[in-house]
């Protein structure tokens, strides 16, 4: 990270420079991050880097802090009352806990998914979309701009050919699978540096679930892309590497053929193989 | 549509996010919105608490004149501001009793209906129709009671009433039958809280786990006996609550009252028998009271009617509250 | 005694467990009950079954009768003079209730000016504070406010605006409708906000809307059908209402629609014509009762289609 020149801030523009060379850019930094809910240590003293234009899958069983841990990466997790955080989180070199930041800036930077779709329902497809650009104030794009930007974020998760023809319509007449490609799409448009998935495809259909896998696939070529799943057979598809959680704890982190095949933590090795979990 | 070429290609910046580079409203914005709701939230107890102070400032001079009297005096001369507000309390309690008297079986024997027996098809429609009940406007009560029901129990039902042997001798149908009286205004009273009752029956008796009924099933109960056995006694102090809420409508209940009633100030056993109750001695009088002591003792009476209204309503919130919290626990 | 077998129909969410203290009543209900014979325990639950249908009928009729007899005697008096005339004087034949029913529109929009704003403000409250102290007090304090007399609402509406302003207003009467209208608002807004899925919230919030934008744009405009069908129910409670009226708007027997004069009502030109003495004006009351049983029915019937119509919450 210090190696690296500090950048200006870039406007919004549409196009964006050629990325620079070097995959292993480190993009968003953990370090001991700690999470509670009140007195509750769900995540514990955590520090793991996801870089640029990876996907990371998170697995452990349920209740292990996986998805606590993605809530922290945008600031989510404070949302719930009695939440809080200690650690950091640091966004191409900047603490996005630090004083001054604002959390609403942090989640257009770090956009998220969830686990059931979760489309505006008094919302048109192009309007939910839009949403994120809706609120940019004086920098919100023109009503063309935004069509443009609705129709890259449609193409870009497949969904444009579907949904082409009826823009208008309720976002709810659409099938789970579309849906949640739809708040993938959402989510895109915003045009964020890290992208957060937690189980998304948890409620969807066997096809579904593998055009939203292709699409994710697909995302690492210009972001870096974080996912919490509990299906290993969809880490070892996506992920680039793949992190073991348990009981709040990293166990360990590595390239996702290393981590399903010579694990170095036995307790991993326990979980990949069945053993419990 | 732009050609596929000329459209330019979405990506991620790549470079600084720039973090706190654009501050925008939304720290103000969210403040004021917190604050705006807040607000409006206060507003209920602000308003609560201005009812309280200007009614019970406005009440003060005849309570202090007549002190715990005022309660239990039947004197009511404004001529020579004397005031005592015994008949419209007795009359409150006996026309709410009588409405409860009648409306709670009804209402009951409705939402067990409702609830238990009631093929689904006839379940909406009737339900529907008990509702209507509560959305019919005092003001029409109290025209249809003057105009078809008044004359309808002077002419038939009070005669009858009379001539029961025993009952009819006792003071409570003494005296001759004018039509309006307090079996009128307890009567129009039943119809009209007869809906909130079974509406809150209804809810409660739903509310009752299906594990309790089966019990009673498996224990080899008739539909009945599992009802009287099982449903009722898990919801009753939900249902007392729901009578207790009709009891709040009936004290407070005013313009089909202040038409039925003959306004009277005294105290007659006969339930044949003219008289008053708080809301219809307020809504009769305020408007022609001259002088101040007068107004003032009017305002007690209503700072009275505000005290109970508040005890009756707390006790029935509490005690649906209490059942719907075991409901869930 | 579990219920792990047992049929379960799709709409009943899972219950909670039987409580260990009731089998032991009902056993012992269940050993008395084999003493006696099983025809008779059959006749109760039908004489039951008869009774609870019994008091369903009665509960039903007086609504039969009231509104049977609203039309019969109303609708003879229903003419285009009823819309657009104002009374006769006493005794003369004629005149109609136009002013009274602009008087109610008046009333009714100067009563959702005032209760709306508060009543769904402070239902956004509740819902997004639950368990703190204020927010139940607020709930405690709505329902007591719910249950209060109208006719103390009324006093209290002519102690503090009439006899300071020295003056009957519409905008008292406005003020002590809208006053009764916000539990029922809030109410409802709290429970409409609460159906909202929290993960609709989250999905907003994670889009980087501020909470501000997230209450307003997207939970509270989900939750609108439900919030409209509550305003509605609340105006049409209000809409029949008298009492708060009688020493607030005063009545009017001319036209007006200005908040600062006295104006007439519905409901209160029929109170005043029902407790007079000539015929011609009974008749108008009927008439006038049955023109505001319409009007509240509109207004109830318009409240269940918001709800039943275009309540898109979820996608499944």
């Amino acid at each position: 990270m210090a190696t690296e020149p500090p950048r200006a801030p870039v406007p919004t523009a549409v196009t964006a420079p050629p990325p620079a060379a070097g995959a292993e850019r480190r993009r968003l930094e953990v370090a001991s991050l700690s999470a509670y809910y009140g007195s509750a240590e769900i995540v514990r003293g955590v520090s793991i880097t996801f870089r640029d234009r990876e996907v990371t899958a998170i697995i452990g069983p349920s209740g292990c802090g996986k998805s606590t841990l993605l809530r922290c990466l945008n600031r989510m997790h404070e949302t719930v009352p009695t939440a809080h955080v200690a650690g950091s989180v640091s966004l191409d070199g900047r603490d996005i806990y630090a004083k001054g930041v604002n959390a609403i800036e942090v989640r257009r930077h770090i956009g998220m998914v969830f686990q059931r779709p979760t489309p505006f329902p008094t919302m048109s497809i192009r309007d939910n979309v839009a949403a994120g650009l809706q609120i940019l104030g004086r920098d919100k794009p023109s009503r063309a701009e935004t069509d443009h930007i609705v129709e890259d974020a449609l193409r870009r998760t497949a969904l444009w050919d579907e949904v082409s023809n009826r823009l208008k319509d309720s976002a709810i007449g659409l099938s789970g699978g579309q849906q949640q490609r739809l708040c993938i799409a959402r989510a895109l448009a915003t045009r964020p540096a890290v992208l957060l998935l937690d189980e998304p495809t948890a409620s969807l259909d066997p096809i579904s679930t593998q055009k939203v896998e292709e699409l994710v696939y697909e995302l690492r070529r210009d972001m870096t892309v974080v996912i919490v799943t509990h299906n290993m057979q969809q880490a070892a598809r996506v992920s680039d590497r793949t992190a073991f959680m348990l009981m709040g704890e990293l166990v360990e982190i590595a390239a996702t053929n290393t981590l399903f095949t010579t694990p170095s933590d036995s307790r991993t090795e326990a979980y990949i193989t069945g053993r419990f979990g | 549509m732009v050609s596929e070429a000329a459209r330019p290609v979405v990506t991620t910046r790549p470079d600084d996010t720039g973090l706190g580079a654009r501050i925008d409203g939304s720290a103000i914005g969210d403040s004021i919105y917190r604050w705006m709701t807040t607000a409006f939230a206060l507003g209920i107890p602000i308003l609560l608490l201005f009812i309280a102070i200007e009614i019970g400032a406005a009440a003060w001079p005849a309570l202090k004149a007549f002190g715990f009297g005022f309660l239990t005096s039947s004197d009511w001369d404004p001529p020579h501001n004397i005031f005592g507000a015994a008949p419209a309390i007795y009359g409150t309690i006996v026309s709410s009793f009588i409405a409860l008297l009648i409306a709670t079986p009804l209402a009951l024997g409705v939402a067990i209906f409702l609830s238990e027996f009631a093929p689904s098809w006839l379940r909406q429609p009737v339900a529907f129709l008990v509702d209507l009940l509560a959305a019919i406007p005092s003001v029409v009560y109290g025209l249809w009671g003057i105009f078809v029901l008044q004359p309808l129990l002077r002419d038939h039902v009070m005669p009858l009433l009379s001539a029961i042997p025993l009952l009819g001798q006792t003071p409570l149908f003494e005296g001759p039958a004018y039509g309006p009286s307090m079996l009128s205004a307890g009567l129009i009273l039943a119809i009209m809280v007869l809906p909130f009752i079974s509406a809150v029956s209804r809810e409660v008796l739903m509310a009752v786990p299906r594990s309790q009924r089966e019990a009673a099933l498996a224990l080899g109960a008739t539909k009945w006996e599992m009802i009287s056995d099982a449903v009722v006694p898990y919801a009753r102090s939900g249902i007392i609550g729901g009578i207790i809420l009709g009891l709040g409508r009936a004290l407070g209940e005013t313009m089909a009252v202040t038409m039925l009633i003959g306004n009277v100030h005294k105290i007659s056993a006969s339930l044949l028998a003219p008289g008053y109750t708080m809301a219809s001695l307020i809504a009769n009088e305020f408007a022609e009271a001259t002088g101040d002591l007068h107004l003032s003792a009017l305002m007690a009476v209503g700072a009275v009617l505000f005290v109970v209204t508040l005890i009756v309503n707390g006790l029935a919130r509490w005690l649906v509250w209490r059942v719907s919290r075991e409901g869930q626990s | 005694m579990t219920d792990i077998n047992a049929p379960r129909g799709p709409a009943s969410p899972p219950k909670p467990a039987v409580r260990t203290a009731r089998p032991s009543v009902m056993q012992r209900a269940a050993a008395e009950r084999t003493q006696t014979t099983i025809g008779r325990r059959r006749v109760v639950n039908v004489v039951m079954v008869g009774v609870t249908f019994g008091a369903a009928i009665l509960a039903t009729l007086p609504l039969i009768f009231i509104l049977g007899h609203l039309i019969v005697a109303g609708a003879s008096s229903i003419n285009v003079d009823f819309f657009t005339q104002i009374p006769k004087p006493p005794g003369e034949a004629g005149g109609g209730m136009a002013n009274a029913m602009v008087g109610t529109l008046v009333l009714i929009l100067a009563a959702s000016a005032f209760g709306l704003p508060i009543g769904i403000g402070a239902g956004l409250y509740l819902a997004e504070n639950r368990g703190t102290h204020l927010a139940n007090a607020v709930r405690f304090l709505s329902d007591v406010l719910n249950g209060l007399p109208s006719i103390v609402m009324g006093i209290f509406a002519w102690q503090f605006l009439v006899k300071p302003m020295a003056k009957f207003t519409a905008l008292a009467g406005g003020i002590a409708l809208g006053a009764m209208m916000i539990p029922l608002v809030t109410r409802t807004t709290e429970e409409m906000i609460r159906i909202v899925p929290v993960s609709l919230r989250e999905a907003a919030l994670a889009l980087g809307y501020s909470r501000w934008r997230t209450s307003l744009v997207v939970v509270l405009r989900t939750a609108l059908p439900g919030i409209v069908t509550g305003a509605l129910v609340a105006v049409s409670r209000i809409a029949g209402e008298t009492a708060p009226l009688l020493f607030t708007v005063l009545g009017n027997q001319f036209w007006s629609a200005s908040l600062r004069e006295p104006i007439a009502a519905l409901p209160l030109q029929i109170f005043n014509f029902a407790i007079s003495p000539y015929d011609q004006q009974h008749a108008l009351a009927w008439a006038g009762a049955l023109v505001l049983i319409g009007i509240v029915l509109i207004i109830s019937l318009a409240a269940r289609f918001a709800t039943r119509s275009r309540f898109g919450l979820g996608g499944d």
